[in-house]
């Protein structure tokens, strides 16, 4: 019998019409593995069985009855209909927890529905559950979750990525063939490099954020995981669009074109040819490793034989970007973190004697260390004396990083090709003890965000065992043809030999005794020291 | 561009309100001022002349009707705080509790 788990999205779409498969089936493999697995990996912090069965059982019977309409009516229902889906942390369910990954939010309980979740039940999706990530979205590895670190799937003694590592270790785990995930500097695109699987970023405003956790209000944007390009553009498809309760959500129409992306390798292939793309050179930073920049390079050569125009460019202000983000998000965060008094939500600590001790407590005790130190960041660059030599410098040069793209969309480049990460995934620890060196991971995702732009990364084979990803960067709004891009790469390299390899460490998750990510992070921090 | 004394950290945890202790303090002190040393790259950059970017995409402002609408129970509203009593917050002292 087929193993379930390893069907994509737009399979199981298929099979759900064709009524050989119940999405109650679907949800029961998927919930089965995550809550055999989830001890060695984390990358869960909440599973809902009963919750997901009901949502399963509701969507067999919109099947059953669109199979009984004998009409078109099964080509009216949305291909999410009846596919398991992992949620982030940080978005909003009723009645469910949400803790961003934060201690600050334990016990707390989401009063409401996010956006994206309503989008989700309309078209029929199963909530599995909810994935870990680093606190208040603030991380490139996961570490930073209040509640233990993710292991990657590939080397269980290394990171996911991060900040949405849950939700991709879920989906390259084979926990669900789809999540949401949040990228405010490359929480998305960067695990899912590093994982490999497909994550996109999409245009600021594409997404409603109602409902979600916020970290950077002018960066932070919602976005799909999936294992191929067709079931993230068709996740992408179900969450998009306006709604009135985000006010920086965009009426810009959802491209239909999602849906209708080539199944057949050949016609996707076509989709390449004579397209022009642009190669960033300041995208490839020092410190990227050799084995990152020639998977990248292949895939940039593998373009060009399947008919791409590929040219060197320039985006002169990249290295301004690591410096402008890391102002601009930190004020950003230290305003939207100053909700969390202990007052009408969240935990409180301290003694009830004070107002003012009560926050400090609260504060001081609830958010970890990396929280800790952007909120003083933030609050540092946004203090008397010090915006203008900070936040409005770095605002003024993160208009300079716009203009670079913009610059080149006006040349008539139809996309970036670049490396998502410098590097493939590092071991636990290794970059903890120095902020900076973490903050570098993000190097080359995070410009895409200080300009508002779509960005995905796919997988583009492996360096030591390990999944590198290949990203590509469109102009506001072009996630159509971004998609339709990836989905051409995918096509070219779809025989390629690392395809067929999966995550190295699976096996390693069912056996009894495997350790916890918190206990190998704590055992390989002592090995360091 | 400035570095951070330790009486600038203990303001700044100050102003943001969170409670640090001595061991903390100490070990921002150093972070903050290695990530501060990153940022003076940006004071090579010429600026004079440029607009600041807050937000990238060009919304309008977007206005809807003003109309009473359904908003969510008092007690959904409320079982999330940590004290409450009938439809209050019950809030620690402001104000003479020292």
């Amino acid at each position: 019998m087929t193993d379930l788990t390893r069907l994509t999205a737009h399979e199981m779409a298929d099979r759900l019409r064709a009524g050989d498969v119940s999405s109650r089936e679907l949800t029961e493999a998927h919930l089965d593995v995550a809550e055999r697995q989830n001890h060695g990996l984390n990358a869960w912090l909440s599973i809902d069985r009963e919750r997901a069965l009901a949502e399963a059982d509701a969507a067999d019977e919109r099947l059953r009855s669109a199979r009984d309409a004998r009409t078109s009516a099964s080509s009216e229902l949305h291909p999410m209909l009846g596919i398991p889906v992992a949620l982030k942390d940080l978005v909003s369910v009723a009645g469910g927890q949400c803790t961003a990954g934060s201690r600050i939010l334990d016990g707390y309980r989401a009063p409401y529905d996010a956006h994206i979740t309503e989008q989700l039940r309309r078209v029929g999706a199963v909530i599995l559950g909810k994935t870990n990530m680093d606190e208040f979205a603030m991380g490139s590895s996961t570490e930073h979750s209040g509640f233990g670190p993710t292991a990657n799937p590939w080397a269980l003694d290394r990171v996911p990525g991060g900040s949405s590592g849950g939700s991709a270790a879920a989906v390259a785990a084979f926990h669900a063939p789809i999540s949401i995930g949040t990228d405010t500097g490359g929480s998305i695109r960067q695990p899912a490099a590093l994982t490999g699987i497909v994550g996109m970023k999409p245009t600021y405003g594409r997404v409603s954020r109602y409902g979600i956790v916020a970290f950077a209000s002018s960066l932070d944007q919602i976005g799909p995981f999936a294992r191929d390009v067709r079931d993230a553009a068709a996740l992408l498809h179900a969450v998009a669009g306006r709604d009135e309760r985000d006010s920086t959500s965009s009426p810009e129409p959802v491209p239909e074109g999602l849906l209708a992306l080539a199944a057949s390798d050949d016609e996707a292939a076509t989709s390449l040819r004579g397209k022009r793309l642009g190669l960033p050179r300041e995208y490839f930073v020092a410190g990227m490793e050799p084995g990152v920049e020639a998977r990248v390079r292949e895939g940039v050569a593998a373009l060009e034989g399947a008919g791409a125009i590929v040219e060197e460019v320039s985006l002169p202000h990249t290295e301004y970007g690591l410096a402008t983000y890391y102002i601009v998000a930190p004020a950003e965060a230290s305003a939207n973190l100053a909700r969390y008094d202990g007052i009408r939500y969240g935990r409180r600590l301290g003694e009830g004697r004070d107002v003012l001790g009560d926050y400090l407590a609260t504060r001081g005790m609830g958010f970890g260390p990396e929280v800790k130190r952007r909120v003083m960041l933030g609050t540092y660059a946004l203090s008397a004396g010090y915006y203008d030599a900070y936040y409005l410098k770095a605002q003024k040069v993160r208009t300079l990083i716009k203009g670079d793209f913009d610059a080149l969309w006006a040349d008539g480049f139809d996309a970036l090709v670049a490396p998502t990460s410098p590097t493939v995934a590092f071991r636990f620890g290794a970059r903890l003890e120095d902020p900076v060196s973490m903050y570098l991971s993000d190097a080359c995702t995070l410009p895409v965000n200080m300009a508002g732009l779509p960005g995905i990364s796919i997988p583009t084979g492996l360096s030591d065992g390990l999944p590198v990803g290949l990203q590509l960067i469109g102009a506001p709004w072009s996630e159509a043809r971004l998609l339709e891009l990836a989905r051409g790469y995918e096509a070219i390299t779809a025989t390629a030999e690392w395809r067929t390899i999966e995550p190295t460490d699976l096996a390693a998750l069912d056996e009894p005794g495997t350790p916890t990510p918190a206990e190998r992070l704590a055992s390989m921090a002592a090995v360091d020291r | 561009m400035a570095t951070l004394s330790r009486a600038d950290v203990e303001h700044v945890a100050h102003l943001a309100r969170l409670g640090l202790t001595e061991e903390e303090l100490a070990r921002l002190e150093g972070q903050l001022n290695h990530i501060l040393d990153q940022y003076a790259i940006l004071a090579t950059v010429p600026t004079d002349h440029i607009a600041p970017t807050a937000q990238t995409i060009e919304l309008e402002n977007i206005l809807r009707e003003d109309t009473t609408r359904p908003s969510l129970p008092v007690e959904a509203v409320l079982a999330n705080a940590a004290d409450t009593d009938g439809s209050f917050i019950v809030v620690p002292p402001i104000l003479g509790s020292e």
